[in-house]
């Protein structure tokens, strides 16, 4: 930000700046959608680990699918839901590299579920970030597998009918049963409190990879304010009263602790 | 001087308002100035009484604010 040295007077050292391993791209989500934070977490615990020169993200599609473009380190965006089996092969063919990937609900817990499954069975030794905000975000705010008992969604106007479309997944609670996996988490990021808590959790994801620990996934009950039609504090309140009910947070499986 | 400035990127900012909820010492309010993405920036509004405590920044979803602090030896002449 070249302005900032213009604005600043004498005196006064940078306490908090962009990590550096996002880029100058600006983010392409709407004003408060949470994904932008998520995104600024990954980025300091690369910074933090000094991974840069040395990790892979997989891009999902959906509202994250331009990822690449906002990180200075190398992407591959796979097919819808496929994000685990493409960073299974890479951290296969090169396990020097740190290979994390980022979706969203409908990405991982609707087309990917099989894919997400398997590769925690396997225990991969890959960092996932999933960002479930309840809600097809990019493609007009759809009913997710995660969208909670009656909720309105432009496919479940008068609310989600659990009747119809059955219940929420509760994708970190079923991975956590399963011996595959090394850590298992659910956070948010909908106030200062909860950042931090997240901000360590993505970081002990990413540590857990590097020390050959296995499958780390970190679940982020996320608001998206577009869809939920609310300003961003108000959206902010929605998910901590309503979305954390039915997501509870907390570790679900840490292996060995 | 005030203990701690941030720097608001006006580019990036959405106008989504987070920061200005989270600042616990009411620093920061919209600006009435609109980006070139039609935005209503955020400012500080009452620059005196930032303590950079980063509040914002953490929770600003398109890392447009920089924080920064008053050196510790500058503190001490100030007072
Ligand atoms: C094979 C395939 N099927 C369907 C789509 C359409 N599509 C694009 S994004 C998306 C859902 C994304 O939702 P989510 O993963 O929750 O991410 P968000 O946009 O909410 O961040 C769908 C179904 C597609 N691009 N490719
Ligand atoms: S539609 Fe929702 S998830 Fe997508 S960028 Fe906008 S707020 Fe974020
Ligand atoms: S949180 Fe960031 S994007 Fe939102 S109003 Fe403040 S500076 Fe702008």
């Amino acid at each position: 930000m070249p302005q900032a040295s213009t604005q600043v007077p004498e005196g006064y050292v940078k306490a908090f700046f962009r990590p550096r391993s996002l880029s100058d791209a600006k983010y392409t989500y709407c004003p408060g959608c949470h994904h932008g934070i998520v995104g600024r977490l990954i980025a300091e615990a690369i910074d933090e680990l000094g991974i840069q020169d040395r990790t892979v993200g997989i891009a999902p599609v959906g509202c994250a699918v331009f990822l690449y473009q906002f990180y200075r380190v190398d992407f591959v965006q796979a097919a819808h839901g496929r994000a685990c089996a493409v960073a299974t092969g890479i951290k296969r063919a090169n396990p020097e590299l740190v290979v994390f990937s980022y979706q969203g609900d409908g990405d991982l817990a609707a087309i990917g579920t099989a894919e997400t499954v398997h590769a925690a069975n396997r225990g991969e030794n890959i960092t996932v970030i999933f960002v479930n905000n309840q809600v097809y975000g990019m493609t007009g705010g759809e009913m997710a597998p995660t969208t909670l008992p009656g909720q309105r969604t432009t496919t479940t106007p008068e609310g989600r009918d659990v009747r119809l479309t059955g219940y929420p997944l509760r994708i970190s609670e079923m991975l956590a049963q399963l011996d595959g996996p090394a850590y298992i988490t659910r956070q948010s990021v909908h106030d200062v409190r909860h950042i931090q808590m997240a901000r360590r959790a993505i970081l002990k994801a990413f540590r857990n990879q590097l020390e050959g620990k296995g499958f780390s996934l970190v679940e982020i009950v996320a608001a998206c304010p577009t869809n939920l039609k609310l300003p961003p504090p108000q959206a902010n309140r929605w998910v901590a009263e309503n979305a954390l009910k039915y997501f509870p947070l907390g570790d679900l499986k840490v292996k060995g602790g | 001087m005030p203990k701690g400035l941030v720097v608001i990127d006006k580019d990036r900012c959405k106008g989504c308002g987070l920061c200005i909820g989270a600042c616990p010492f009411e620093v920061l309010d919209f600006s009435g100035e609109y980006n070139s993405a039609g935005y209503n920036v955020a400012h500080m509004a009452h620059p005196e009484r930032c303590t950079g405590c980063a509040i914002c920044a953490q929770v600003c979803p398109d890392v447009a604010i920089e924080v920064y602090r008053l050196q510790p030896d500058k503190l001490k002449e100030g007072a």
